[in-house]
């Protein structure tokens, strides 16, 4: 199969998963049941990505002080919760990273 | 009390405002895929054009790293199927509101449903959704982030392809994404039933990280969805219990 084909085929395949719920269900009225479960789609989804950032960088499932993401993640998680910023999380969560990293090769954490 | 709505454009930009951090994150994902496309033996038109027409990161990783090793047709088709799977559930939860729009912003509105205009998008809904009224252009706000989205996209995965260039992997930059989820997640999480789905769906994406395809993540989202369905069915029927 020629390359540009394959490529278009998945594209159409994208388009059509993005597109098809949205053309549907737009056209009458949701069933009760699915309008309760989709308020929980984004908590599951989101925590769903990131739980494993945080929790196997690498792949490897690390819960230990050694796990810088985790540390930084976690308290990420706590300024998200006091400020609910972005940017405010984003800050704190790298530079926390960042500092974490820099304490290890300057020899000051083990 | 006059309560002023936003105008179009002003949704538009903040909407592009609100993607602004995201993007940290995804101008190094995108110059790593573009190196990675050409390495693989896309030509530079097409390892280009993957990006307007695929449009989803993680499937066009997959994608590139499948027909570099010579996989079948088929089987790189439905690898990309399974992961782009999930934007189903996004589409749904998105529908009911866009459902008072043309065929025309179903469609680019649509196109431009990925894991990141969709975070910032549906935070966007939730939050002004308690307003007496919201504003009726919060499809502009969607639209202004699935854009700049969009563009950096393109513009990355092209530099990537051009340049063959990196940022340096020390920089950690790749972690803004999992930083940007949880600044949009935690605000969401207003009750029991909300975090119970949260905290099962990050058990579940834990366990079955390793399962190919993207499947880990299904399964963590219905997970989620299950378990906070349950949660709130059972909040419920508290309450009547103890009505007087």
């Amino acid at each position: 199969m020629p390359l540009l084909l394959l490529i278009i085929i998945i594209g159409l395949i994208t388009f059509a998963l993005r597109a098809i719920p949205i053309f549907l269900i737009g056209r009458g009225e949701m069933p009760l049941l699915m309008r309760r479960a989709l308020r929980f789609v984004p908590p599951a989804v989101l925590s769903a990505i990131v739980a494993p950032e945080l929790l196997q960088p690498g792949g490897v499932l690390n819960v230990s002080l050694g796990n810088f993401r985790l540390l930084a993640g976690a308290l990420a998680i706590l300024v998200a919760w006091r400020t609910r910023s972005v940017l405010w999380t984003i800050a704190v969560g790298m530079g926390a990273l960042w500092f974490l990293v820099w304490l290890k090769s300057s020899g000051i954490l083990p | 009390m006059q309560i002023t709505q936003p105008s179009r454009y002003a949704e538009f930009w903040s909407g592009v405002r609100a993607e602004l951090p995201i993007l940290l994150g995804v101008i190094p994902f995108g110059m790593i895929y573009g190196v990675l496309a050409r390495s693989a033996g896309l030509s530079t038109a097409l390892a280009i054009g993957t990006s307007s027409i695929i449009f989803a990161g993680s499937a066009q990783f997959i994608v590139a790293q499948l027909i570099g090793s010579g996989a079948p047709g088929l089987v790189i088709i439905l690898t990309a199927a399974m992961i782009n799977l999930r934007h189903m559930l996004y589409s749904a939860s998105m529908a009911p509101r866009l459902k008072h729009l043309s065929p025309i912003w179903k469609y680019v509105l649509a196109y431009l449903l990925t894991d990141e205009a969709y975070a910032v998008a549906i935070a966007h809904y939730t939050a002004t959704d308690p307003q007496p009224e919201p504003s009726p252009y919060r499809h502009w706000y969607y639209l202004g982030a699935g854009l700049a989205l969009w563009s950096t996209w393109q513009i990355s995965t092209a530099a990537g392809v051009i340049l063959g260039a990196q940022i340096p992997k020390e920089w950690s930059l790749d972690f803004t994404l999992a930083l940007t989820f949880i600044a949009l997640v935690i605000p969401a999480l207003k009750d029991r039933a909300a975090v119970a789905a949260a905290l099962s769906a990050a058990v579940v994406g834990v366990l079955g990280n390793s399962l190919p395809f993207k499947l880990g993540l299904m399964a963590a989202a219905l997970t989620g969805i299950i378990v906070g369905l349950w949660v709130e069915s059972g909040a419920q029927t508290t309450k009547l219990k103890d009505a007087p």
